[in-house]
């Protein structure tokens, strides 16, 4: 084993690429989730973010269209999602599965003419000095775009929950879609314009797999990343700060179990491997066995129906 | 009234899906599982090609069928239950981790006849196992990878621990050792054989450690694109397909893709169910390298010195001719106790078994 093997400074730097698509799709989820609405398609919006930014960028040659249409196109589909579910009060478990059967399959549909190509991919900024900083700056600054802009929609997302007021509406029809009824405020408008918020999130971090991340299109290409983003939202018990932490953890070990195996380390990687999830299930029972707070601190009306002459 | 309905619409749609079974007296039906989706560029779409090969060499004789993503375990026994039922004559089973439920439908379904890949369990008559010589390809790409590497370190992506990866490992290492003496060899396991972000994270993690030469043991071709961006001091190996479209870096200069291990079944689907059809098939534990022509080298770019290829043409040759085994001692286990003397070839049970690495691989297999 030759741990001096591993470079730090390379290690942060593929954490940062290796966590922005899940980091994207878990902080969509977390808003969509905080309006009370579950929407469990978040690896079909994926995958057919990836498939249509791909397609978009390589017929085109601007991967930053393929990121605006692949955000688009997860915005689309889960329009579709938010129809039926607040619209025709349709079950969302059920329609959100439905979804990301349909993602898949719509998108190996399209992606067909595209695999095994080679697109253009973002380059990476060159930051003045910052990025010339001697090891920082090849950690933190020198990274493509839209790493940045994802670490920006955190911000964003935090800033809009906490601070403003249509923030603190979002946050009501959540938690008592009845009482933000009953004050005036449209519950179904406002998780309308979450759930597409979230379909979009998701089609970016879709398109940053099949755009920076792997850069190509393969058929299945999240495999399961979507669930993750699913899982990192309850790990981080619905905060923006903690899904930054949560995305940037399960991101970081899948890439540190790696290096640590190619630095000569055989034991123990699978444990490393599995933790992410054993400590997601160690929050929840921490969460919920604090009952002072409130359990689980999930929006309270997370998943239910809403109809209006209820 | 309406679930009456609605299951004569199920069952109609499943008929529609695996073909009519009451056509299967005058057309053979042939079936395949796959563990990957057929667009990953690797295994499973090589697996694909020998279907196809399969409708075209016999056309209208033939009906094929296929379900593509099958997870290994109880979903593959649910998917090959409902093959068998909906009148296919032979179903191929195309990855390791079906191995018991192959059988395990094997039993109740006698009249088919059932081909697993890669496994070693014919607990019925009307179970046969296929595999390919893929060490045979290994050996050829790792005197390459010896040759071309800067660093000294090159890199192997594995799958799993199973005798099949571990043997590629043995003989991509045996021969890069032969080819350079101060060669070092990397494992990752990944754990997966399709999930392209974590192939290309795995190569990733081992070019960031210095490894400059990479071949993998997974189904897609992240590996390669992840290699690309290394824009031509890195290198890799196309994968159970020629991966041809890695042939080239951005900047025209060749590779990152040098060479490939080619996975060929369609002359096996086709003799098989050729045999199936004139009434000459029998139970079989097919192994079949480069002399059949399972096994092919794909197209070597100009990445390679031209003495290089000539080296592995050479050894292509010599095992295609049946001269050359790539496992021909003198070979030491891992800890130094002999296994294969002067001239010595390893037998076909040993490789079948391998849960040993030769020596000078550091690190231990998981288990």
């Amino acid at each position: 084993m030759d741990l001096s093997a591993i470079n730090p400074v390379l290690l942060v730097a593929s954490i940062m690429i290796s966590a922005t698509p899940i980091l994207l799709a878990a902080i969509g989820e977390m808003v969509v989730e905080k309006s009370g609405v579950l929407n469990l398609g978040v690896e079909g919006m994926m995958i057919t973010g990836a498939v249509i930014g791909f397609i978009v960028a390589i017929n085109t040659g601007a991967p930053l269209l393929g990121f605006a249409t692949a955000a688009i196109a997860g915005a689309v589909l889960s329009l579709a999602f938010g129809v039926l579910t607040q619209i025709f009060l349709s079950n969302q478990v059920a329609t959100g599965l439905g979804l990301t059967l349909v993602g898949l399959g719509l998108s190996s549909l399209l992606g067909k003419p595209y695999e095994g190509q080679k697109t253009v991919t973002l380059p990476k900024l060159d930051i003045p000095i910052l990025s010339d900083l001697p090891a920082v700056g090849r950690m933190f600054f020198s990274h493509d775009i839209m790493v940045y802009i994802s670490l920006g929609i955190v911000v964003a997302v935090w800033a809009f929950l906490k601070h403003t007021r249509a923030g603190l509406i979002l946050r009501a029809v959540g938690e008592s879609h009845e009482s933000a009824h009953a004050l005036g405020y449209k519950v179904i408008r406002v998780r309308m314009l979450a759930i597409m918020f979230g379909g979009a999130c998701a089609g970016l971090g879709g398109a940053y797999l099949s755009l920076v991340r792997v850069p190509q299109w393969t058929e299945g290409m999240t495999a399961g990343a979507g669930w993750i983003a699913l899982a990192i939202v309850v790990f981080a018990s619905w905060r923006a700060g903690r899904v930054l932490v949560g995305a940037y953890l399960f991101g970081g070990i899948t890439v540190l179990q790696l290096n640590l195996q190619a630095a000569g380390l055989t034991w123990g990687v699978q444990y490393l491997s599995m933790s992410p999830y054993l400590i997601t299930i160690l929050v929840l029972v921490l969460i919920s066995s604090n009952r002072s707070r409130g359990s689980h601190n999930a929006p309270a009306n997370l998943g239910q129906t809403f109809h209006a002459t209820r | 009234m309406i679930r009456r309905t609605l299951l004569a619409t199920a069952a109609a749609g499943l008929t529609l899906a695996f073909g009519a079974p009451a056509m299967a007296q005058d057309t053979t039906k042939a079936c395949f599982v796959y563990v990957g989706p057929i667009g990953d560029g690797g295994w499973t779409y090589q697996h694909h090609q020998g279907a196809l090969a399969v409708k075209e060499e016999y056309g209208d004789k033939v009906e094929i069928a296929w379900q593509e993503s099958v997870p290994e375990g109880a979903d593959a026994e649910r998917v090959i239950t409902q093959m068998a039922l909906s009148g296919c004559d032979i179903i191929f089973t195309t990855s390791f981790g079906y191995m018991d439920p192959t059988n395990n439908v094997a039993a109740k379904f006698p009249d088919v006849k059932f081909e697993h890949a890669t496994g070693y369990k014919r607990e019925h008559p009307n179970v046969s196992t296929y595999n390919a010589r893929f060490y045979e390809g290994r050996a050829v790409v790792g005197h390459i990878a010896g040759k071309m590497t800067q660093t000294n370190k090159i890199g192997y992506i594995a799958s799993f621990p199973i005798p099949e990866v571990i043997m590629g490992i043995n003989s991509y290492y045996h021969h890069a050792k032969l080819a350079n003496p101060d060669v070092e060899l990397v494992v990752t396991w990944a754990y997966t054989w399709f999930d392209p972000a974590k192939e290309a994270d795995a190569a990733r993690a081992m070019l960031d450690q210095g490894v400059d030469v990479i071949t993998a043991h997974t189904d897609s071709t992240a590996p390669l694109a992840e290699i690309a961006k290394e824009g031509g001091s890195a290198w890799g190996f196309g994968q159970a397909s020629d991966m041809a479209a890695f042939m080239t870096n951005d900047d025209g200069t060749p590779g990152p893709r040098v060479a490939s291990i080619i996975d060929e079944w369609s002359p096996y689907y086709i003799k098989r169910v050729g045999q199936l059809m004139d009434g000459t098939y029998e139970q079989i534990d097919s192994w079949a390298g480069m002399p059949e022509g399972e096994v092919v080298i794909g197209e070597m770019n100009d990445a390679i010195p031209e003495d290089v290829q000539a080296e592995a043409q050479a050894m292509i040759d010599a095992i295609t001719a049946g001269e050359y085994h790539p496992f021909t001692g003198p070979i030491n286990k891992q800890d130094g106790s002999a296994w294969l003397a002067e001239g010595e070839t390893a037998d076909d049970g040993t490789l079948l078994g391998m849960d040993f690495y030769v020596e000078g691989i550091t690190g231990d297999i998981p288990n």
